[in-house]
């Protein structure tokens, strides 16, 4: 048998054996485990499943082990994830620093920042959000205003973001800040940082939403001091970390859909339910504007699949890719509207007994779509993208869109 | 399942667009209008389509064909659609080649199909009746004489159907649903007459009238009263292939639109820098690659004899023809004044974009059709 072959049996027979049965299959939200300091169990199943995953260095199977990573070449990594998937093994526990900032650290951070920030990673005793957007920063990301500003042996923040992700749960943050106000170009300014959230002059609050509580935080830094070994690459470089660091947010975003149970509501079967007999024109035509809606899913659908085929046999699938986020959000967003023009009062209750849950949760997922078209780049920036890249068109005039 | 094109495939989509860019380029069809050419497509350029073996792509090897599926046979009507090339390889071969295929008695094949492989005959099929495709109210009928059947009614929008070898018509027999049948009628029978329907996209397209037309009951294909099985077939693979030439003519007609807002200076810069017009480009992009999924989701369905073939060519109907009625729309709104001048190429696409979208069932008829891909399993 080849090496390769005998760590295969080797893992599968390790994950058989420690993976608990209850941990195998897709996970509704509030069934996961959030790495840190204030880490919770919701059962002695998963407190298994992280201490054992963590022991073995498999937090982070292909970080080195010097930084308590699980050393296996890109070859035994990709034997593990595929076995993790075999078994449906539910990712032992969810944390940004690992899928986010860690390849950024690993790539650009120092060896005393190396040893410091991802040692506690792979032992999943610190969680991490993410600090970009700002109220005056969203599509125009390079916008942002929080000011770092150089104090000789620190730094002092000053500033807020917004659209923070359990901001008021995690212990650090990776930001962008400013550190240079004088260049011309806004984008030439702007450094990484990593800070502490339990820090004096830190204060992370939860956002109410239109569909209620979110784990959205507005994050306030009031004069708060940043050691300066918590720079990550050079000063004023941090737009090209930042662009990096979105494109392992796309992967990261991807990895959340792999093992989250999909709160799936189906456009049609609902229909059937509350429009059970199409008879007036306008009845009908609603019929109609469902049946499309829902065969235009069918077609983003089968586009998903095409686009994995086309990358397998190596083909440029930049063009395909450009379209998913922009075409999932937008219907979405449409599929609960036909919903909710379906359903009538029945997708509008707030809470109570008057309602069944699945309508309450219509209501609440209708309310919760109009985020998808904005976070994570609007459609609008979306559109955008294609206009420039995919389909080459020439740049606006100074004071468009860029 | 498999939704792109593999090595050959793709080899024989590169050939077939250089063949058609060089041999029938949007040009050639403009000739043939100007002309006012009732055939409506070159026999030269159809006797070099059949050499290269393109007439027997899709058939049995047994029936002297190359097994070579309707993802191949896509990959030539896209090429086609890209320069609005006209053939009747859609009327003869993919829909009356598919009956025949399915259903012809061996003399039928040996008369009929051997010889449409081989270019020296050429069929059409007649389905339509009135205003719009709709195959579940054939009434053109068909009753039992001592010699064979006598054929009475008339057919409209016989794709190819002016001097063609003879016709594929679909009949009723019975009251039954799907009581209807399908015999060839040779041309020069008597009591078929054959007028000509001069579309928008300048096409070969005829109206059939039959008055009491004698078919032997060796014209009868397959059983009696059986035809509908056949029928079905047949149209599904035809629009899976008109599916696939609008696509190519999409792709082309947006690529053209594309260069012109490149190019196009108004108000001191390139129209296509204007935002408003970029947002409106970039959901064409996106609609054209939904469509392309359904697309080869359709023609793949059919090579795997997929159960749920037919509601994949409606989806890939209705998908293609919905977004090409947008994107001929936005050529020409994009193209401004000149869009609308028949000098520009782009109304040519336009017209051929809209009768395709009307043929076999638009995007309104595919939609129901397509429906029970949508119930849960």
């Amino acid at each position: 048998m080849s090496a390769i072959e005998t760590f295969r049996a080797e893992t599968r027979a390790w994950l058989e054996a420690n993976c608990p049965e209850s941990l195998r299959g897709p996970a509704a939200a509030g069934e996961l485990v959030w790495g840190g300091s204030q880490v919770e169990f919701a059962n002695e199943d998963q407190r298994l499943w992280f201490e054992r995953m963590r022991d073995r260095g498999w937090f982070c199977p292909a970080w080195p082990e010097a930084y308590g990573g699980g050393g296996l070449a890109a070859e035994e990594d990709a034997v593990l994830q595929k076995e993790l998937k075999r078994l449906r093994c539910r990712p032992p526990q969810i944390n940004l620093g690992i899928w986010m900032l860690g390849p950024v650290l690993l790539e650009f951070g120092t060896e005393e920042q190396k040893q410091r920030l991802l040692t506690p990673m792979t032992r999943g005793e610190v969680r991490w959000c993410q600090g970009f957007s700002e109220p005056n920063a969203g599509s125009d990301l390079a916008n942002i205003r929080t000011t770092a500003v150089d104090e000789g042996d620190h730094f002092v923040v000053n500033g807020s973001k917004i659209w923070t992700s359990y901001g008021d749960k995690s212990d650090w943050m990776y930001a962008l800040v400013r550190t240079d106000n004088s260049s011309p170009k806004k984008q030439e300014g702007i450094s990484l940082l990593v800070l502490d959230m339990h820090a004096e002059g830190v204060d992370a609050r939860p956002i109410d939403l239109i569909s209620g509580k979110s784990s959205f935080c507005e994050v306030f830094f009031d004069n708060v001091k940043v050691s300066k070994d918590n720079l990550i690459g050079p000063l004023n470089g941090g737009w090209t970390l930042a662009k990096r660091l979105l494109q392992h947010e796309r992967s990261a975003m991807s990895k959340f859909g792999e093992f989250s149970l999909p709160t799936h509501f189906d456009l049609m079967s609902i229909l059937g339910k509350y429009l059970p007999d199409a008879e007036t024109p306008s009845d009908i035509a609603l019929r109609a504007r469902a049946q499309a809606a829902a065969l235009d899913e069918h077609a983003y659908n089968l586009t998903v699949q095409r686009m994995g085929e086309a990358a397998r046999a190596g083909q440029d699938v930049s063009g395909i890719a450009s379209i998913m986020k922009l075409v999932h959000s937008e219907q979405e967003k449409q599929k609960f509207e036909l919903l909710v023009d379906a359903m009538g009062h029945r997708a509008l209750g707030w809470d109570g007994d008057e309602f069944s849950e699945q309508e309450l949760g219509i209501s609440k997922a209708w309310l919760l779509s109009y985020t998808q078209t904005i976070a994570g780049g609007s459609s609008e920036v979306q559109l955008n993208v294609i206009a420039k890249r995919v389909l080459e068109l020439p740049d606006a005039p100074k004071g468009g869109a860029k | 399942m498999s939704l792109i094109y593999n090595e050959e495939q793709r080899m024989l989509l590169d050939t077939a667009q250089e063949f058609f860019a060089e041999r029938s380029p949007v040009s050639a069809l403009r000739a043939l209008r100007d002309r006012n050419d009732a055939l409506g497509f070159e026999p030269a350029l159809w006797q070099e389509m059949t050499e290269l073996g393109w007439t027997a792509i899709a058939f049995p090897e047994a029936l002297g064909g190359l097994e070579f599926g309707y993802k191949g046979m896509g990959t030539v009507f896209e090429s086609a659609g890209r320069y609005l090339s006209a053939s009747p390889l859609l009327s003869s071969v993919v829909l009356c080649g598919s009956v025949l295929e399915q259903g012809g008695s061996e003399a039928q094949q040996n008369e009929w199909l051997a010889e449409m492989i081989a270019g020296s005959k050429r069929l059409a099929l007649a389905v339509d009746e009135g205003a719009r495709h709709n195959p579940e109210r054939i009434a053109l009928a068909a009753t039992r004489t001592e010699q064979g059947f006598e054929l009475s009614g008339d057919k409209v929008m016989v794709v190819d159907g002016l001097g063609a070898d003879g016709w594929i018509v679909a009949a009723r027999t019975s009251a039954a649903a799907d009581g209807v049948s399908l015999f060839i009628v040779p041309a020069g029978a008597e009591g078929v007459a054959v007028s000509r329907q001069n579309l928008i996209d300048s096409r070969n397209t005829a109206r059939l009238r039959l008055n009491q037309v004698q078919v032997a009951p060796e014209q009868l294909i397959g059983e009696l009263g059986q035809g509908n099985a056949l029928l079905q077939t047949a149209l599904d693979r035809g629009r899976a292939c008109i599916a696939a030439e609008l696509q190519g003519a999409c792709e082309e007609l947006f690529k053209t639109t594309l260069d012109y807002l490149r190019t196009r200076v108004q108000f001191d810069v390139p129209i296509g820098s204007f935002q408003a017009l970029q947002h409106r480009a970039a959901w064409i992009h996106v609609d054209l690659e939904l469509a392309r999924s359904s697309l080869m989701a359709a023609l793949d369905a059919i090579d795997r004899g997929d159960e749920q073939a037919a509601q994949l060519v409606s989806l890939a109907k209705w998908k293609v023809g919905q977004v090409a009625d947008k994107v001929s729309n936005e050529a020409v709104q994009m193209h401004g004044g000149i869009g609308v001048t028949d000098e520009l190429d782009v109304g040519l696409y336009f017209k051929r974009i809209r009768v395709l979208q009307a043929l076999l069932g638009d995007a309104d008829y595919h939609l129901n059709r397509a429906a029970p891909l949508l119930e849960e399993t």
